[in-house]
């Protein structure tokens, strides 16, 4: 049982669930005192262990219901009359080959796994998969490909060479026995591939995510097929949570200055000015203030979709963020974003702005004329756009305020490095006002872009 | 216990709690009896209102406990929440003994002698008899065991959730000056969150976690039987439908068994023979909180009535 509980531990790590081996302890001393006998209580007591947020309760319930959900062995289809006919001997065929008596008469000489079928003994058949499998350590299975090999292995291990054989023999011998096993392999094999893709789906989850979340990270999010789109916004919500783990927790120690001498004289008053307890100075530190400005024009509309997710599901490390979206012209997004969930609030923003064609001239001066007040000196402005702006005029000498007022001002770009400055594209231009700029066309750039920007303020 | 059965002793934990006047659903009565199988302690989340609180309570009434509660909020520190040196009877005390001091260290030719013998005292200020303990230490010294409940511990800092983590998972303290306090005998240590912020996974790590959220239609009822013994079972079924209706709306804050048990007295008190348009609409600020959640429901409590009624009927 020992290692069935180890088996499940596996599985509940690929269904997501955050498990360390402290917890698994736990959950088998935990397990140690309820037993196996109620699975209701043994389901409490897995997610009362294991699970730590309601997400992953949910999570480790579903799996705890595929892992301890074995498939059925199937039963042939004229199961009813032949299962009749064998009851008889059905008891003892299983473990004393040659027992059955007079009904059970041609049985005899056959394999054991062709006993097993005719005798329709499913508790068996589900024991001796079982054992096949852990013997074929079916646990291992990673990938979709290897079902077939698995399968393979599990019949193998069951001794299906024996069973071709008896049925070979049967075949001449006696063709309406023959036919019966047949059908009762087809089950059989059913119930195997039935097994693996179980095994798939518990075990094979974990490296199947990696390897997507691997690619999805380094794909270009401009062009992204819209089924990803889904998949996509959970990694930004596990980046933003990374985020959030690093940043949200100031350190007071780096933070702490002299000694305020007023304050500790103050707090010791009551024991006459002897400074028992001490009161320091904190050394200032800015709070995290962005404004963000986001092209939503055609290519890079999606990339602002999901900026714009990231920064505003990092309320615990900046609290503080003013965004605007702009094609043609520029209106602040922030109460939508706040508001909405972010599929309609995208979509409502793109409605009223999206998929002009861009200008940024007459953006950047809806900015200037209305919303310049917001930067102040704490602020990091960040413009994420390809800089194409038709060939109208970039007013880089708004940018240039901008810069002027505001900490730092970061632009990203989704375009390659190579691109800027063929076209239309205005990046030279703008890039000399800009504290920095970089290339953010995949989720991993795009983490490491905001991961530095929080990180300036800490 | 330990030789009956683990879903019969669950089932004692349940009707234990029950004689508390508590209604614990199947895994919160696992929780509990988990949480004193393996010792761990329990870290209760859930909204405001769904009988946290009242968890720990029910907990020390049944076992015949004392309860000690720390209530967290933002500031907690050390001295308030584990120990704190009594500093002004430290001071009386070196001016009471002053001359004592005096005696001893009279005999003392050189400074350094006087030194040394001082040494010979120990640290006599620094002992047993001058710590203050605070609720965390007292719940580590009770001789029988007590039941600690480290009340909305999301409202504290994170600073604070590490000083829990030694208590946590080994039931013990560490003062500098006198070394380390172990439980006498170890306490049951309940810990609600309103999940205002995400806790550690270090102290969740070291918890059991039991979500709470709100009851099924069944269960609350029988929380509502077991509160307000006085309210009749037709009423009693429809409140509870009502309720269960609302919570179906997008509202500010949902109306939890707290809201429930309060509308029920306020219902019995009334008279009520059976749910009403007036009564409710009369009561409605009992259930909820803010003024916008009530315009949104006003509206929509004739249909919630009739279907509560219907399920009065059917259910």
């Amino acid at each position: 049982m020992r290692e069935n509980l180890h088996r499940f531990f596996r599985a509940a790590r690929g269904a997501g669930v955050r498990l360390s081996p402290a917890e698994s302890i736990d959950a088998m001393r935990a397990v140690s005192k309820v037993g196996f006998t109620d699975r209701a209580i043994l389901r409490d007591t897995f997610l009362l262990t294991l699970a730590k947020t309601q997400d992953e309760k949910k999570a480790l319930g579903d799996c705890f219901d595929l892992f301890f959900d074995q498939p059925e062995p199937e039963s042939p289809p004229d199961g009813g009359k032949a299962g009749e006919h064998d009851r008889s001997g059905s008891n003892s065929a299983s473990d004393s080959p040659g027992d059955g008596g007079g009904s059970d008469a041609q049985a005899e000489g056959l394999g054991q796994l062709a006993q097993m079928l005719l005798a329709q003994d499913r508790n068996a058949i589900s024991a001796a998969i079982a054992n096949a499998a852990s013997a074929a350590t079916l646990s291992d299975i990673r990938y979709f490909t290897q079902r077939g090999i698995f399968s393979g292995r599990i019949l193998d291990q069951m001794g299906i060479q024996r069973l071709r054989d008896d049925l070979d023999n049967l075949a001449a011998t006696n063709p309406a026995l023959a036919e019966r096993l047949t059908n009762a392999l087809d089950g059989l094999r059913g119930t195997v591939r039935d097994t693996v893709s179980q095994a798939l789906m518990l075990y094979g989850r974990e490296e199947a995510e990696n390897l997507r979340n691997e690619i999805l990270r380094n794909a270009p999010l401009s062009r992204i097929e819209p089924r990803q789109v889904e998949q996509m916004r959970h990694l930004i919500r596990q980046i933003a949570r990374r985020l959030r783990e690093r940043y949200s927790k100031p350190r007071k120690r780096q933070r702490r200055g002299h000694l305020d001498v007023r304050r500790t004289l103050r707090r010791n008053a009551a024991w006459g000015g002897v400074p028992f307890l001490t009161a320091w100075k904190r050394r200032h530190r800015d709070k995290p203030k962005i404004v963000a400005l986001c092209d939503v024009s055609g290519s890079v509309a999606r990339v602002s979709d999901f900026f714009l997710l990231l920064i505003h599901s990092l309320h615990e490390v900046v609290d503080d963020v003013r965004s605007f979206a702009f094609s043609g012209q520029l209106i602040e997004v922030s109460d939508i974003l706040e508001s909405k969930s972010p599929e309609r609030a995208m979509a409502e923003i793109m409605s009223k702005v999206g998929f002009g064609s861009s200008d940024y001239g007459s953006s950047l001066a809806d900015f200037e004329a209305e919303w310049m007040s917001t930067i102040t000196p704490q602020t990091t402005v960040i413009v994420l756009g390809d800089a194409r702006s038709n060939n109208l005029d970039p007013r880089a000498d708004i940018l240039r305020r901008i810069a002027e007022r505001s900490k730092r001002l970061v632009w990203l770009n989704p375009e390659g490095r190579m691109a800027w400055g063929w076209g239309d594209s205005e990046m030279p231009r703008y890039s000399t006002f800009c504290t920095v700029v970089r290339q953010c066309a995949t989720a991993k750039q795009l983490e490491r872009a905001v991961s530095d920007i929080v990180a300036s303020y800490q | 216990m330990a030789d009956i059965g683990p879903s019969a002793s669950i089932e004692a934990v349940e009707s234990g709690l029950a004689a508390q006047g508590y209604i614990a659903s199947r895994q919160i009565a696992t929780a509990v009896y988990l949480a004193q199988q393996i010792e761990k302690p329990i870290l209760v989340e859930g909204p405001a209102g769904v009988g946290k609180t009242e968890l720990a309570k029910a907990i020390a009434a049944w076992r015949g406990m004392k309860m000690i509660r720390l209530q967290c909020y933002e500031g907690l520190d050390e001295a308030k929440a584990l120990y704190e040196w009594k500093y002004a009877k430290q001071l009386l005390y070196t001016q009471i003994l002053k001359d004592k001091l005096g005696e001893v260290l009279g005999g003392a030719p050189t400074l350094e002698a006087a030194l040394n013998q001082l040494h010979d005292f120990g640290d006599v200020f620094f002992s047993k008899e001058f710590v203050e303990p605070r609720p965390l230490l007292q719940a580590l010294e009770q001789p029988a065991g007590c039941v600690l409940l480290v009340d909305e511990i999301d409202k504290s800092d994170a600073e604070f959730e590490s000083l829990l983590l030694e208590i946590l998972s080994d039931f013990q303290v560490t003062i500098p000056e006198l070394g380390t306090v172990v439980a006498v005998s170890p306490p049951t240590v309940i810990l609600t969150s309103n999940s205002e912020r995400d806790l550690g996974d270090a102290l969740k790590r070291r918890c059991l976690h039991l979500h709470i959220g709100f009851p099924e239609q069944k269960l609350e009822e029988r929380i509502v039987e077991s509160r307000v013994p006085g309210i009749s079972q037709t009423l009693r079924r429809q409140m509870v439908g009502f309720i269960n209706e609302v919570r179906t709306l997008d509202l500010k804050k949902l109306p939890s068994v707290s809201e429930t048990i309060d509308w029920a007295r306020v219902l019995v008190l009334l008279q009520a023979p059976e749910l009403g348009h007036g009564v409710v609409k009369d009561t409605l600020n009992v259930l909820l909180k803010y003024e916008a959640d009530i315009e949104a429901t006003m509206p929509q409590v004739s249909t919630f009535i009739a279907k509560a009624s219907r399920q009065g009927v059917f259910g």
